[in-house]
């Protein structure tokens, strides 16, 4: 990720944080107490990019009055926040992130699709975009397809790689000519040179510059791949985040006013999540995915083999792009989720009306399991998304260390997702977060990604992190504080051992024994097919064995038993003894009757109104 | 949020409208300020450059990149002609001799010595943008486009396909409730904007693309229908660019619904006037809905109180937009200031509400849209 280029350099005891997103804006109030940094109150408003206000911080201001009000404090003035903090008026440093307006729009170009072009992708998705096409010489596309669809597309700016320095010329020549030819515009600022990063082979930096230099804003790093075993993203992803402050923000409605108001660049809230992921990755020394599930997008950022990586699935969403859920998924997918019968027109009318209201919630149980059914399989769709990019590189040899900034990836084509050796998984977005029982989300949670073996599961209270991800660019310290004490929800431990997902119903898959710190112990087993929970707060940790069946491995290998320490939560230990990878029935009564054992094992949803859903 | 509500669509028969008119790239503005305006009059033009075409002349030569401008019968800027020779090489003493034929007229724009490409410019593409609505010109963009004012009536619908278009409102429904059925377009929907009550169904949009129908307005469409009409599934909230006959506008959701009585009452007392429309919706933070608007209608209705204007107060219309209540209407007749708790467990703000079948309910406040005035 960019290095902040912000260093606070006074005391900072408050701190008031925005994330403009592109339906609401959500402003924190942190401050610090008794010598640790907390949250205090948080306020929210919609967002004001587009028509009628066309102006950033009218949003801004509003989440913020919020604040003021359930606070009592004056926070604003006339040119904005009030900084630093003056008695009780103010805050001593105030920061923001975006993704207003669409966020970051990128179009990639590499040479080879699988080499150059995909390294172009990682970079941009590090950075925060959103990444609306991948140009590559060997794409399968007509020259004059690729042209029109470079015209078609209005990107906020342009990332072309190819090449290894030294090597061949002619094929990123090639790709910046079709770029020359398509005259592609900017998304906003009519009249204005769009921009475009050059990170390719050095030796055709001045091909580059005589084809494309003219027409458009062309600025120049170090290449992406200056050898075949090499991905270097650190240059690019800083050069993102320059052109994203200089041109973006600049030409987005009130976010010249924005600006101004803070000392440290904005972040594109998803390069924000994902510096926050990161981090606690590094520090804890875990590998861990993140997943965010909004209205338009999900995001889905992985910290696996000392190597982050970020996708965004644009059109997977819970109601913008709901209806692209339904288009990718599939109906009978969606419905093989939902413990009860419903006329496939009218589960298709109610997704589209979602779509079209997006602000809607649902007030029915019935409604309730339509939308967590929806998201496992966006979840789902976001995740093989995310295990197809978040790979090694390709068809190269393994290569050494570089600076540490400067992410690198080795050998081997495979993705770097192992999710037997996942240590952390966490949630973010509406279904998640506000999913009335906890462990609505636990279990959307597992059956989206299916986890494997020992995995700790958490989601975000109240979407904080991309100001956390922010703040920790300028104050590590308090933003770690604040995501340990107020942001992550630990839900607690599933256990799931990987073995045939077609057993017997009463054999025993697993069983988990362990002692709680009060004294007393439990020993559970575990048959194929059944779900299970156990009781274990949040802040207690045991250790446990886990004794899988023969063919079931829990991380220990098959049939070998597993010892460990777990973390509990809200929802304790979920034994989930249903094997991997996990087949529902496709006999609707069967797979129904099984849904509700689970949902009732793990009291999952409201007795009465399943029951009556249940019984219609 | 000092909002937990849906502000609603609105409708009505007296608004003040500015629609900006912009050109995608810089041109020339053809109006002036205080013009009046049709729909179709032209308001600013610009050319857009021609399609390339790149051509690996190096391949089809057989040559090597660098080689290329030596082979070449043209430069850079030359125009050329449909199958016209451009560049032509030979080897073996002149006995083998190829050459490079102009797919299309255009110009020469770049010869590269490094690709060996050619990229031919085809002609520009003129483009003219319209007024859409019927007005008067109140400011210049310079070199984009206007902004055009009108005074009329103003209908927002939830969601429609396909893009602006203009004709006289033909109002076909008996009532709100009544879909609108293929016998209901008949020789007098041709070039006119065709209004049905409850539902826009299948065969009625099948016969009005066929009958050349500018547009069809209704309550609600079967999701499977609208699949059908435009051959492909919508995945994402972004249309009005489709490529489709008629433009297809429904004012409450999917499924069959019955149009708002308001809506359907403006609609009837605007049969016979000229409207303006388009299709394009785009849902997000400063929502766009497709729209029908009138220029000029003067209302002899008496104005509507201004409730909308101060949010949901007991008595305030509204349409409740979520299961188990979609579609139906009634009053607000209590705000209650806690969180309750509904079925899901979630706690929410509610707020109780009479239907019009003289039942009172209880619905989340994010569940229901205010009938703006």
């Amino acid at each position: 990720m960019a290095r902040a280029k912000f260093e606070l350099g006074r005391r900072i005891d408050s701190i008031l944080a925005t994330d403009c997103g592109s339906t609401t804006t959500k402003a924190i109030l942190i401050e610090k107490r008794d010598g640790a940094y907390r949250l205090v109150v948080r306020g929210e408003a919609p967002t004001t990019v587009e028509k009628p206000f066309e102006d950033v911080t009218m949003g801004a201001r509003n989440a913020i009055r919020e604040i003021e009000e359930l606070t009592g404090r004056k926070l604003l003035s006339e040119n904005g926040v009030i900084t630093p903090q003056k008695g009780e008026a103010g805050v001593d440093v105030y920061l923001s992130t975006s993704s207003a307006g669409g966020g970051l729009q990128m179009m990639v170009a590499g040479v080879v699709k699988t080499m150059t072009a995909e390294s172009a992708e990682r970079a941009a998705l590090g950075a925060g975009a959103i990444v609306m096409d991948v140009i590559a010489v060997n794409d399968g596309r007509k020259p004059h397809h690729k042209i029109q669809r470079i015209r078609h597309l209005r990107p906020d700016m342009i990332l072309l790689s190819g090449g290894i320095d030294g090597g061949t010329k002619k094929h990123v020549v090639e790709i910046a000519e079709l770029i020359a030819a398509a005259e592609p515009k900017p998304r906003l600022g009519i009249g204005f040179k769009l921009p475009i990063i050059y990170a390719g082979n050095k030796d055709a930096t001045s091909h580059i510059a005589e084809t494309l230099g003219e027409a458009m804003d062309l600025r120049v790093v170090s290449n992406l791949r200056p050898v075949l075993e090499v991905e270097v993203l650190g240059p690019a992803r800083e050069e993102i985040h320059n052109l994203f402050m200089e041109h973006v923000m600049a030409q987005a409605p009130g976010y010249d006013k924005l600006m101004k108001w803070t000392p440290v660049p904005i972040m594109p809230t998803p390069a924000a999540v994902g510096s926050l992921v990161e981090t606690v990755g590094k520090e804890r020394g875990i590998t861990v995915i993140g997943v965010d599930i909004g209205g338009a997008t999900t995001d889905v950022f992985s910290y696996f083999a000392e190597t982050f990586n970020r996708t965004v699935s644009a059109n997977l969403g819970m109601s913008y792009s709901i209806c692209n859920v339904l288009l990718e998924a599939g109906l009978e997918r969606i419905k093989r989720w939902l413990p009860f019968a419903i006329d496939e027109g009218d589960l298709r009318n109610r997704i589209r009306n979602k779509m079209i209201r997006p602000t809607t919630i649902p007030q029915t149980l019935e409604e309730l399991l339509i939308e967590q059914a929806i998201s496992r399989e966006a979840l789902s769709l976001a995740f093989e998304h995310h295990k197809t990019l978040a790979t090694g590189l390709k068809g190269v040899a393994r290569g050494g260390t570089f600076d540490r900034f400067m992410e690198q990836r080795h050998v081997g084509a495979s993705s770097l997702i192992d999710m037997m050796n996942l240590g952390l998984l966490i949630g973010s977005g509406g279904v998640l977060s506000h999913a009335p029982r906890r462990v609505q989300a636990a279990l959307m949670l597992i059956d989206g990604f299916q986890v494997e073996g020992v995995t700790r599961l958490a989601v975000d209270s109240i979407f904080m992190m991309p100001q956390l991800g922010v703040l920790a660019t300028v104050h590590p310290e308090a933003s770690a504080q604040v995501f340990e004490r107020d942001c992550l929800i630990r839900l607690g431990t599933a256990i799931a051992p990987v073995g045939p997902a077609s057993g017997r119903t009463a054999t025993e898959v697993v069983r988990v024994k362990g002692t709680l710190p009060g004294g007393g112990s439990f020993d559970e087993a575990v048959n194929y097919g059944e779900m299970k929970r156990i009781s274990l707060p949040e802040n207690e940790t045991v250790t446990i064995t886990v004794q899988p069946a023969r063919g079931y491995d829990v991380g220990a290998g098959p049939g070998h038993r597993l010892e460990t320490n777990v973390e509990g939560g809200t929802c304790g230990l979920i034994l989930d003894g249903r094997g991997r990878p996990l087949v529902l029935s496709d006999q609707p009564d069967e797979r129904a009757k099984k849904l509700i054992e689970w949902f009732r094992a793990l009291d999952v949803y409201p007795e009465e109104p399943l029951n009556r859903l249940v019984a219609r | 949020m000092a909002h937990a509500y849906t502000p609603g669509l609105k409708v009505t028969d007296r608004e003040v409208l500015r629609r900006q008119r912009r050109l995608p790239i810089l041109g020339d503005v053809l109006v002036k300020l205080g013009d009046e305006v049709k729909p179709d009059t032209v308001v600013a033009r610009t050319e857009l450059p021609g399609d390339p075409q790149t051509l690996n002349v190096a391949n089809s030569l057989s040559l090597i990149p660098a080689e290329v401008p030596e082979a070449m019968l043209k430069k850079e800027g030359d125009w050329v002609s449909e199958g016209e020779v451009i560049a032509r090489s030979a080897s073996f003493f002149g006995l083998l001799r190829r050459q490079v034929k102009a797919p299309c007229d255009g110009t020469i724009e770049r010869i590269s010595d490094i690709s060996g490409q050619v990229t031919l410019r085809e002609p520009p593409i003129p483009l003219e943008m319209t007024a859409y609505i019927s007005g008067k010109v109140v400011e210049i963009l310079p070199r984009e486009g206007v902004v055009i004012e009108t005074t009329g009536a103003y209908i927002q619908g939830i969601f429609g396909v396909g893009g602006e278009t203009f004709g006289p409102i033909r109002v076909r429904a008996k009532g709100p409730e009544k879909p609108l059925t293929a016998a209901d377009i008949d020789g007098e929907c041709r070039g006119a904007i065709v209004v049905g009550g409850s539902l826009l169904t299948g065969e009625a949009i099948a016969k009005a693309a066929a009958s050349g129908v500018k547009a069809l307005v209704a309550g609600g469409i079967i999701d499977t229908d609208l699949v059908e009409y435009l051959g492909y599934d919508i995945g994402v909230a972004i249309t009005g660019h489709e490529d489709v006959p008629t433009t297809l506008i429904v004012t409450e959701g999917f499924g069959p619904m019955r149009m708002a009585d308001k809506t359907f009452e403006i609609l009837k007392s605007l049969d016979g006037y000229e409207a303006s429309v388009t299709g394009a919706t785009q849902i997000r933070a400063g929502v766009m809905r497709p729209e029908i608007i009138v220029s000029g209608y003067r209302s002899t209705r008496p104005a509507d109180k201004e409730e909308a204007v101060q949010g949901l107060v007991p008595g305030t219309p509204i349409r409740l937009i979520r299961e188990p209540y979609f579609g139906q209407l009634g009053t607000v007749t209590e705000l209650p200031l806690e969180l309750t708790v509904i079925e899901t467990e979630a706690r929410v703000r509610i707020l109780k509400a009479r239907l019009a079948s003289g039942e009172t309910v209880t619905v989340p406040r994010a569940n229901v849209e205010i009938i703006e005035g």
